[in-house]
């Protein structure tokens, strides 16, 4: 077994208990032992990042200080592409910008805490892709979803900033982990485009256009899902997509899994233990292969 | 040695140093240094007052060691070593403190940038005294010139010499000279015909008696030195005997194979055995080995039993050749930003979204569509004509992402296609641009010209490009407007940066080119030896050594034979005297010198048991002076002595 420290985020414990539910479940499968750190906080994400920037550097940091004490040199894994952008904007800055170390460094000694920059962020598809290996997870697929059609949706924070993972614009690592479980993964152009995020509660219009624009293409792709790999995404594309319908009189009706829960599915999971019950827009067929 | 008298002198290099360095602190410094007899500051030691106070401190004062602490060696030493002789004293009794490059332009702070300005001085104080006179030396320059890469800019080049008398070889990597000019259409700001200016020059460079076309082929290597070049040319096999072939074309009538051809951009198809462009020049095809049937399966060979002449020849292998010459012109061009490499912008998705390279060939009479723009359906064209199209300015250039800097020529690149389409098909252009830059010769003219012909200019880069419906849609931010704009449209043109061209890193290596930090060659100097390199006696020109249009290209062309010229004229050259010796006393002959030396100059002796240096060929490294295990090796101006005695002072201040 691998061991990983695994930061599971807000949503993990909120909207996205069936994502974390999933990752529960493949991860020991897959020889990954990821523990939870004790007493995490939030990442510092939208709200904070607008409104405090330096105080949202110190939330990250207090969550790395955390894995780092923790030890053993274990990567950081999380499942929240939000988190992963904030986490890794924290460590970036840290490590180039003496005055936000210097901040960053005072604050956590405030609360008895040093950050020494040397834990690693990841994100569990990354770990999967990379660590597990494509090899590998092949060939613990004992149920290969064959003919079922997907869109990869990577969301907009995967790859960006740019950074050693992911490509912005044409990111892949999902299409060759969803390739290995033997389903069909479409073309899709928009696989990296915003979703709306928190826009969604504060101008909706504007993200209702964004989440019908990634929906469209995907149902024009004749997909029969979207795969997503953060729990905001699922969320806008999924609990928004009656909304889209209403708005521009569309008639798309695509559930939105998470990739674990894909995975899940071809490593011999059942739905339900994979929380695939839990979406606004029933899974129906896809569950049931 | 008699007494030592060392002069200093503190340039303030107008602000340049004196706004952070505290040249008069420097200066009093200086003056209390062990053997420094005169210590001043001055303006400007280059110019000619500055000189002058060198010049008379050295005959008034007795001076027979001289510092300056300026700019660069790189920059000056040349010039005050001549001061020096000018003098009456040798030059290489002198030596340069560096405190506008590492000191005054490299920090904010005052305090800091003084004292490092002061160590320096004191190192290069406590260096000199250990100076000794060294002779220049002079080698014969060889009358002949190569110039590597046919595209205008080499063939301007080649050109030149050759009127001049001089013979010159052309060397071009690919099966035709004329490079990225070849497949232009229309040149701007006159609208002239690309091929119809390019072609004469292309065919006189073949003709000329003092030219010789290596086509189809590449320098592997460089040996020698300024005057005295020997450069290994492989030639490429082409399966087809130049001497034998007529150009009449029967071979690629007759040949099956199909391969996507690279003069079009891909958009039409060319056969295994093909000359790239109809105008090419040898008209002399060529065989794709790893597209030919013969090559691949034993099969076929139709080339060679329809040519009328017996030309084709399967069994043709390289051949290499070495050729000595004085002088090197490096002009080997430039490649697109590969828009695959970014996929926002549609390129490769979408069929209709186009590179600017493409579009030429498009308009181009001879071209896959006979000038015809033309839309493309399940990757044939159509008879449809774009009723509407969107050119992308800035495509990788300007962009942190791919190429930081302005790419130069494609905002006029970009005006004339939005022209061409406009006046062939009719159709609604907009032009997506961060700025309009037409600095040049008539060019703001023609923007204004083509601003009035209906061009929509949007002021936004185009983000990307997005497929809804079956209908391309251009995003952008509307700078002007403020605000976020989605154009519907047929066809998008996507005007790609300029890169360095593929294989600029070898080529760098063979011909010991420096590269900028974007890949393009290194000029010696950006402003006064734009065409000289870090290696005397190569030059570069044209696009390899950043983003140029055509008439600047062809200007570096004649220059760079300017350079050739000078040079060969002169029929001599003087070489630094700064290169390595052997005390043969001391001479263990381990040889271990023998293989590190990366200019071949080191050889054995057998009879003295002992390695000699030939001081043409040593540049002066120094990597054998540190690999010697017994200590019998040395580089003149850069002993032991001289160097502890630097590295001494300017660590203890």
């Amino acid at each position: 077994m691998r061991r990983y420290w695994y930061y599971p985020g807000c949503s993990g414990h909120a909207s996205a208990r069936d994502y974390q539910r999933s990752v529960a479940l493949i991860s020991p499968a897959l020889g990954l032992d990821l523990v939870e750190v004790e007493d995490w906080n939030c990442c510092g994400t939208t709200a904070m990042t607008s409104v405090e920037p330096r105080l949202s550097v110190v939330l990250s940091a207090r969550n790395l200080a955390l894995a780092e004490e923790a030890g053993g040199r274990a990567d950081l894994v999380v499942t929240c592409n939000s988190c992963y952008a904030i986490l890794r904007r924290a460590q970036e800055q840290y490590a180039r910008r003496r005055e936000v170390r210097a901040e960053v460094d005072e604050a956590l000694a405030g609360i008895g805490r040093r950050y020494s920059g040397t834990v690693r962020v990841r994100h569990l598809l990354e770990v999967l892709v990379r660590d597990v290996g494509l090899d590998a997870l092949r060939e613990r697929v004992r149920r290969p979803l064959s003919g079922l059609r997907l869109a990869p949706y990577y969301g907009c924070l995967l790859g960006r900033p740019r950074n050693d993972f992911e490509d912005p614009e044409e990111p892949l690592s999902m299409d060759r982990l969803l390739e290995a479980t033997g389903a069909t993964v479409v073309r899709f152009d928009r696989k990296s485009k915003c979703c709306g995020g928190a826009l969604i509660t504060t101008h909706e219009e504007a993200a209702l256009e964004l989440v019908r624009e990634v929906l469209s293409e995907a149902a024009a792709r004749e997909a029969r899902a979207v795969v997503t790999a953060c729990p905001m995404c699922q969320f806008n594309l999924d609990a928004y997509q009656a909304k889209v319908n209403a708005a521009f009189g569309t008639r798309l009706r695509l559930p939105v899994l998470y990739f674990s829960q894909v995975l899940g599915l071809s490593l011999g999971f059942g739905a339900s233990e994979l929380g695939l019950g839990q979406r606004f827009v029933p899974v129906g067929g896809v569950g049931k292969l | 040695m008699s007494e030592v008298r060392i002069a200093v002198y503190v340039c303030h290099c107008g602000t340049n140093i004196a706004d952070k360095v505290d040249v008069a602190g420097v200066r009093e410094f200086a003056r209390r240094l062990p053997g420094v007899e005169v210590a001043r500051d001055y303006q400007y030691m280059c110019a000619d007052p500055g000189q002058e106070l060198l010049r008379s401190d050295i005959r008034e004062r007795g001076i027979n060691r001289v510092v300056v602490a300026s700019c660069s060696p790189r920059m000056h030493e040349a010039t005050f070593r001549q001061v020096l002789e000018s003098a009456g004293l040798n030059g290489y009794l002198f030596e340069m403190a560096n405190i506008r490059e590492h000191c005054s332009w490299v920090t904010e702070e005052s305090e800091l940038a003084t004292h490092k300005a002061r160590a320096l001085v004191a190192a290069a104080v406590k260096r000199v005294r250990f100076h000794a006179p060294l002779e220049e030396r002079y080698v014969e320059v060889n009358q002949k010139a190569l110039v590597v890469g046919g595209g205008i800019a080499g063939i301007e080049a080649a050109l030149k010499i050759a009127r001049a008398g001089k013979k010159v070889w052309l060397v071009e990597r690919g099966p035709s000279i004329g490079g990225k000019m070849a497949g232009l259409d229309k040149t701007f700001p006159t609208l002239d015909c690309s091929a119809c200016i390019l072609t004469p020059k292309m065919v006189e460079a073949a003709q000329h008696p003092k030219i010789t076309l290596l086509s189809y082929s590449e320098v592997e290597g460089v040996d020698g030195y300024v005057g005295n070049f020997q450069v290994t040319v492989r030639r490429k096999a082409r399966y087809v005997r130049e001497e034998d072939c007529t150009g009449c074309g029967t071979c690629y009538q007759k040949c099956p194979k199909k391969v996507p051809s690279e003069f079009d951009g891909g958009l039409s198809h060319r056969k295994a055995i093909y000359v790239p462009f109809p105008q090419a020049v040898p008209n002399v095809p060529v065989i794709d080995r790893s597209n030919c049937i013969r090559f691949q399966t034993g099969r076929c060979g139709a080339c060679e039993k329809f040519c009328p002449r017996d030309a084709v020849d399967f069994e043709q292998e390289d051949e290499f050749l070495t050729l000595e010459v004085g002088a090197v012109i490096v002009a080997t061009g430039y490649e697109t930003f590969q828009p695959q490499e970014a996929p926002q912008w549609g390129w490769g998705r979408y069929e209709n979204v186009l590179t600017a390279r493409q579009l030429e060939r498009l308009v181009n009479a001879s071209g896959p569509t006979g000038g015809k723009v033309l839309l493309r359906r399940d990757g044939e064209f159509t008879d449809e004509v774009p009723k509407s199209v969107a050119v992308l300015h800035c495509i990788g250039s300007r962009d942190e992402n791919y190429y930081p800097y302005c790419s130069r020529l494609c905002c006029m690149a970009s005006l004339k296609l939005a022209h061409l389409i406009r006046e062939k098909t009719g159709a609604q252009v907009y032009s997506f641009y961060i700025d309009i830059r037409s600095a040049g010769k008539g060019y703001e003219e023609f923007y204004t010209r083509v601003q009035a012909e209906g061009i929509q200019f949007i002021r936004g880069k185009g983000a990307e490009v997005l497929e809804r419906d079956g209908q391309l849609y251009v995003h952008a931010e509307d700078t002007l407007l403020g605000a976020y704009r989605e154009v519907p449209v047929d066809m998008v043109v996507l005007s790609t940066a300029v890169t360095p061209a593929p294989g600029a890193e070898r080529v760098a290596q063979i011909f010991g080119i420096q590269r900028g930090q974007d890949g393009f060659f290194l000029e010696s100097h950006p402003k006064l030896e734009p065409l000289k390199t870090a290696t005397e006696g190569i030059y570069i020109v044209g696009c390899c050594q950043g983003p140029k249009d055509i008439p600047d290209s062809v200007a570096q062309g004649a220059g760079g034979a300017a350079e050739v010229l000078s040079l060969l004229t002169a029929g001599r050259v003087q070489i630094s005297p700064v290169v390595a010796e052997i005390d043969a006393e001391a001479c263990s002959g381990c040889k271990v010198c023998v293989p590190l030396c990366p200019y071949s100059a080191i050889k054995y002796d057998e009879e003295r048991g002992a390695c000699g240096v030939n001081e043409a060929l040593c540049k002066g490294c120094g990597t054998c002076v540190a690999s010697c295990p017994s200590g019998a090796l040395s580089c003149r101006h850069f002993t032991d002595e001289q160097i502890y005695a630097q590295i001494e002072e300017v660590s203890s201040l």
